[in-house]
């Protein structure tokens, strides 16, 4: 008897923990795309996503561009993702040699912590090519990264906020203080001033990319500061929650969430990563990919806002419909001088416009009329 | 202003204060469950797979109760009738809870509740009460799911120190030989009473799917099984002062949010790093004062062999 209740506790503890695991994997089971005659050649391209696949967010906008690449590419192309990939060396590195076993000639990374292991692994795996979002390492033969400009829709969302705020206060969400997040506030307030220069953008940062209850808490605590119209630089639609509980505006993040906060959603900036894959895979097959340091703009149709809902009246929309047909012209920087810093100081002179490495260093300083405290 | 937040702060606290008062129970019974976070996560899904599919608040809350009490029955399966080691079995408890929402959730991520469930979970000012100055609008002007709270815990006061199973309980705990010794059937209160514990776990997390973000995502717990944990040591093992704990650590979690919000700088990992600080100082002083009441069950963790009285 003893015997058989130490075996029941062990195969109990066993099966919860197996259970555990496969919940947190979930991953790899992606319909392998029907491989056809296995005579035409398949390509096939790993995906590593931090987060799931319908995360309703970061690795969510990810995956349609999986998607995308997928439906492009047809039979010639056979996707392998791998979900929920924590930010750590040797699991990525697994995880990208599991993908590699299965014959991956392509693997591409889609965090920046991601960034370090894909290094090595182009050391060791030169046949392979790596593409890797976010990050700044590359090499000359098979790794490269891509990012874009997000502070141009940023500027778009921002247009309209100005525009739509009766009481001059935006609440911004910010993930974490660092040059990314404050790059796209920056190009939010910027945007919001250009229209109405007396708006006030108060940040609150949660210290987390996903933590719904706490994106929303931070949210309802700019509401309460009169803010009327949120904006987010996270992952959850906490922040669109509250507004839409409060009766007020929002603008989400990522992918278009009109459905989850009808009440309060008006648009939102987001990516689009197939038009930065394809072509890109197109010419890896091709024999033809040279390395790069990719920045997508909207005028390579890389990043744009999701439709503007009802809720933003006509003549918002044709302002800022203005303004994104000269961004997607090549025609309207966002960082042009003269701009000050919450101190007043200058950061960029008049008549000066910041390019991409410049956008970098000096967008880590927040812009006047920007409130924040870290 | 003020009002707003300590509103707000309720509405935050109420997942601690039902996960809390589940913990209680259970270590109540001599059983430390580390797998509140786990369980909070099957009632977080479980509830919220029910309510999308029935629409119905109540059959939502019914599932969440069911959910916690079967990750619950596992744990009490294990620690009560096998004497597996409860720490590392309520450990395994979380990792399968959070597992189990995250597979469970997979095709639902996104999903939204219901609108008819949304709209049970409104706020309900109650007469008279909701006009009390300050409180009323603190207290009182609050959804349905919260008040149930408030009941919960009355209720649970008076049967664990006003009622005879109440003593049993609390003597299973103590000494589950003696209370055995004095006629009480004490894995039949082990078993009970950690279930009740799982199912209340199963509640407060379906207050996070159902009330507070109402769209399935993963990570909705994100840690507030554990701060339910310390909250048990912070309450000395009492409802009503897991109550007011649940609510002022609740309050402290969004506090860090107001205070940016108005310009007022205190670094949010100081604010965070507040509840468990408390948490310590009041062991240090319960421990110092060494009063019988605030000292947790004695036989707490403790695995009961009756062949070994």
């Amino acid at each position: 008897m003893k015997k058989l209740t130490k075996f029941l506790a062990l195969a109990l503890t066993v099966t919860m923990s197996m259970t555990a695991l496969v919940g947190c994997g979930g991953g790899n089971e992606q319909p392998a795309a029907e491989a056809g005659d296995a005579t035409a050649e398949v390509t096939k391209v790993g995906f590593i996503y931090i987060g799931s696949q319908n995360d309703g967010g970061y690795s969510q906008a990810q995956h349609n561009g999986t998607k995308a690449v997928q439906e492009y590419f047809g039979d010639k192309v056979e996707t392998i993702i791998a979900e929920n990939v924590a930010e750590e060396k040797q699991t990525v590195k697994t995880t990208a040699i599991n993908m590699i076993d299965q014959g991956a000639s392509i693997v591409v990374g889609t965090s920046f912590g991601f960034m370090d292991a894909l290094e090595e692994l182009a050391t060791e795996y030169p046949e392979v090519t790596f593409l890797h979002f976010s990050g700044y390492k590359m090499n000359e033969t098979n790794f490269g990264n891509y990012f874009g400009a997000m502070e141009e829709p940023r500027y778009l969302s921002g247009m309209i906020a100005g525009m739509m705020t009766e009481t001059n206060k935006l609440g911004y969400v910010a993930a974490f203080p660092y040059t990314e997040v404050h790059i796209g506030i920056d190009a939010f307030a910027l945007g919001a001033q250009s229209v109405n220069p007396d708006v006030e953008v108060k940040v609150v940062y949660v210290n987390s990319w996903n933590d719904p209850a706490n994106e929303k808490a931070a949210a309802e605590s700019l509401l309460a500061q009169d803010c009327d119209i949120i904006t987010q630089h996270g992952d959850s639609a906490g922040p669109q929650l509250a507004a839409e509980a409060a009766g007020k505006l929002a603008v989400g993040y990522n992918l278009d969430n009109s459905k989850v906060a009808p009440g309060s959603f008006l648009t939102a900036p987001v990516w689009h990563h197939d038009k930065y894959l394809i072509p890109t895979i197109e010419k890896i097959i091709a024999g033809e990919y040279v390395p790069e340091s990719y920045y997508g703009t909207m005028q390579d149709g890389y990043l744009g806002l999701a439709p503007m809902t009802e809720l933003v009246p006509q003549d918002v929309q044709d302002k800022v419909n203005e303004v994104a047909a000269k961004m997607e012209a090549g025609e309207f920087p966002v960082f042009v001088g003269p701009i000050y810093d919450t101190e007043g100081n200058e950061l960029v002179a008049e008549g000066e416009t910041l390019d991409r490495a410049a956008i970098w260093t000096v967008m880590q300083n927040l812009v006047k009329g920007v409130s924040a405290v870290n | 202003m003020l009002v707003g937040f300590l509103s707000a702060a309720i509405i935050a606290g109420t997942p601690l204060l039902f996960a809390t008062l589940g913990e209680i129970f259970s270590q109540k019974a001599g059983h430390l469950n580390l797998g509140v976070e786990g369980m909070m996560y099957m009632g977080a899904i479980i509830g919220f797979i029910v309510g999308l599919n029935t629409h119905n608040p109540l059959l939502a809350m019914l599932g969440a109760v069911l959910a916690g009490a079967v990750g619950a029955l596992l744990y009490a399966f294990l620690t009560v009738s096998l004497r597996v080691n409860q720490t590392v079995c309520g450990l395994t408890l979380t990792i399968f809870g959070e597992g189990f929402a995250s597979f469970l959730g997979t095709s639902i991520m996104g999903s939204i509740v219901p609108g008819d469930i949304k709209s049970f979970f409104v706020a309900r000012p109650i007469p008279v009460l909701s006009s009390l100055p300050y409180i009323g609008d603190i207290l009182f002007n609050q959804d349905v799911f919260v008040y149930f709270g408030y009941i919960t815990i009355i209720a649970s006061t008076y049967y664990l120190f006003r009622t005879k199973k109440g003593l049993n309980l609390r003597a299973v705990g103590e000494s589950a030989a003696a209370a055995d010794a004095s006629g009480i059937n004490v894995s039949l209160y082990k078993y009970v009473h950690i279930l009740l514990g799982g199912a209340l776990c199963g509640l407060g997390g379906a207050y996070m799917s159902l009330v507070t973000v109402p769209v399935w995502q993963e990570h909705i717990i994100a840690g507030r099984g554990w701060i339910a944990v310390a909250l048990v040591i912070f309450a000395s093992w009492n409802p009503i002062k897991a109550m007011i704990g649940a609510f002022l650590f609740g309050g402290l979690s969004i506090l860090g949010f107001r205070l940016q919000s108005m310009g007022i700088h205190i670094s949010q990992y100081l604010i965070d790093m507040l509840p468990y600080a408390a948490t310590i100082i009041i062991v240090i002083i319960s421990t110092r004062k060494n009063k019988k009441e605030d000292m947790p069950p004695a036989d707490l963790g403790n695995p009961y062999f009756r062949e070994e009285r």
